[in-house]
């Protein structure tokens, strides 16, 4: 790999730009496709590219082109929004940060969002309506309200259904889900939209404490991104 | 994910010292392997290494390979696993089959 390459495949990658190397199994040279243009000393095929480019929406490194070209991706980390800073916040924020995925937690209560075990994630202390136009959800972001109150869960709710956010879970008893989803329903969401929230969220592994709840969700959270990848 | 990225910013570091490196990468991967398509190793050219390509089984054998690479300025298409006639002394003991490329950092 050349130096300038590595250089910029950086700049692209602290970008949180999607992109990817193409490299010659056999030869040395190389390109850098992002979503915008091509760059480095490899000639794609506009078969090529279009190929790179497909893995590169769907997130898959491999070889191509009867193993001649070696294609790796390189995609922002996927997003967790967390609406309460709650105990289960608390488990789930560096379980999902492990995990790789780059975490926010969202609470307008100041004493909760600044809680010491919350240090090192990205905290907004705002209304989740407001919070939420600033997180922007998109497809590669995970959307789990943990306070159920619905003063905080329904707004948050309601921005995660009108995004294309890949997750969407609320903490929740079925009693208290079935109210919710009556709620939304009010609001003009209709049943397709409903059915996107995981509710009561989490893979059913019987968890009892915030840790174990925590896992189940995260579990759920992880086993949607992957499928979606295939 | 952030990790894949960090043997890269490894890499920078290296460089940034006036130190040679090279980039290993798994490529294809048949039956179970320890680590995906896309898992990157750094290697440096006294051997410091940093991320994996296997979980430990193979990493010695690809970091004596990368510090070859430094020095021919040569990149390298390496196989490892059970059907591997004994080109190397190591393999993968969960029986999979991995094939991993080693680039070096070149001006």
């Amino acid at each position: 790999m050349k130096l300038a390459l590595l250089k910029e495949l950086q700049r692209e990658i602290a970008g949180k730009q999607p992109c990817a190397t193409v490299t010659e199994l056999a030869g040395s040279r190389q390109a850098l496709v992002t979503t915008a243009e091509v760059r480095g000393d490899k000639f794609l095929s506009a078969d090529q590219l279009a190929e790179v480019r497909k893995r590169l929406a769907s997130d898959r490194s491999g070889v191509i082109d009867e193993a001649q070209l070696f294609v790796r991706v390189y995609t922002p980390a996927p997003r967790m929004v967390i609406v309460g800073a709650v105990h289960i916040a608390q488990a789930l924020a560096p379980m999902a940060k492990l995990a790789g995925f780059d975490v926010t937690v969202i609470d307008p209560r100041e004493a909760f969002a600044r809680s010491s075990q919350l240090s090192d994630v990205n905290a907004i202390v705002a209304w989740p309506d407001e919070a939420m136009v600033e997180v922007a959800p998109d497809v590669r972001t995970a959307v789990v309200t943990l306070t159920h109150d619905p003063k905080l869960d329904d707004p948050a709710l309601a921005a995660a259904l009108q995004s294309p956010a890949f997750y969407i879970g609320a903490l929740g008893s079925r009693k208290t889900h079935a109210k919710r989803l009556q709620r939304l329903a009010v609001e003009g969401f209709n049943e397709a939209d409903l059915a996107r929230i995981n509710g009561p969220v989490g893979i059913d592994i019987d968890a009892i404490t915030p840790a174990e709840i925590a896992v189940s969700i995260l579990a759920q959270v992880i086993a949607t991104l992957r499928a979606e990848a295939i | 994910m952030t990790t894949a990225s960090d043997p890269l910013i490894q890499l920078d570091r290296w460089q940034a010292e006036g130190r040679k490196t090279a980039l290993a990468t798994v490529v294809s991967t048949w039956g179970s392997s320890p680590r995906p398509v896309g898992s990157h190793l750094a290697v440096s050219d006294t051997g410091d290494f940093a991320g994996s390509v296997s979980g430990g089984c193979i990493e010695g054998a690809v970091v004596a390979a990368a510090q070859e690479a430094i020095a021919s300025g040569q990149a390298k298409l390496l196989e490892f696993g059970v059907t591997n006639e004994m080109a190397w002394e190591v393999g993968l003991a969960c029986g999979g089959r991995i094939q991993v490329l080693v680039e070096p950092v070149a001006a």
